[in-house]
């Protein structure tokens, strides 16, 4: 157990990263560094609603600053794409409050 | 460096993070960093019907600062030993 959290096993691969302002941004993990900062590329941001399905932006290279990362999820391609994300229906998330 | 000694004892149990937006967070416990940045295995997020917003994650990493709780198995606490490492540290040592 001397390998702590780091990001280094995402590295080239697609996540999933949720903001504080409760933002969920899907790219590929191209760099990372101490404090958290990420940079994405070919990355989207998926809106969730109540009133329709998940929308999809494109966002293309994106760098993220730690300060504002929640959570960074290795997304499984194979669930992934069993998802419908046109009939899923949620409200966004709630921004994090310190 | 009290608690980072004690999430690292915990490494490899089944734990629930709450996060400071009200997601929580059920999975093992894989590593713990100075920063209490968390590494979870095996996810599964407690609400999925109210967040659907993570159905595709299995790992992940949580940044600490947006940590609230960290729920943890009773069998994972052993409080004198708390009570103990928080007096030492408290005195200094």
């Amino acid at each position: 157990m001397s390998t702590g959290p780091g990001l280094e096993t995402l590295v080239d691969q697609t996540i999933s990263v949720i903001t504080n302002d409760g933002r969920n941004i899907v790219g590929i993990l191209k760099g990372f560094d101490q404090a958290t900062n990420v940079i994405l590329d070919e990355s989207h941001e998926r809106v969730y609603s109540t009133k329709e399905g998940v929308q999809q932006l494109v966002l293309g290279l994106y760098i993220i600053r730690g300060d504002n990362i929640s959570v960074v999820g290795e997304l499984d391609e194979d669930l992934d794409s069993s998802l419908d994300l046109s009939k899923l229906r949620a409200h966004p998330l709630k921004p994090v409050i310190h | 460096m009290l608690f980072f000694s004690y999430f690292k004892d915990l490494v490899g149990r089944e734990v629930t993070v709450e996060l400071k937006n009200d997601l929580a967070i059920r999975g093992t416990l894989h590593s713990v960093d100075q920063y209490l940045n968390i590494k979870l295995e095996n996810t599964r997020v407690v609400d999925q019907d109210k967040y659907p917003h993570m159905l595709s994650v299995r790992n992940c990493f949580i940044r600490g600062s947006v940590v609230r709780y960290v729920q943890l198995p009773p069998e994972g606490v052993d409080v004198e030993l708390l009570h103990d490492a928080t007096r030492r540290e408290a005195r200094g040592g």
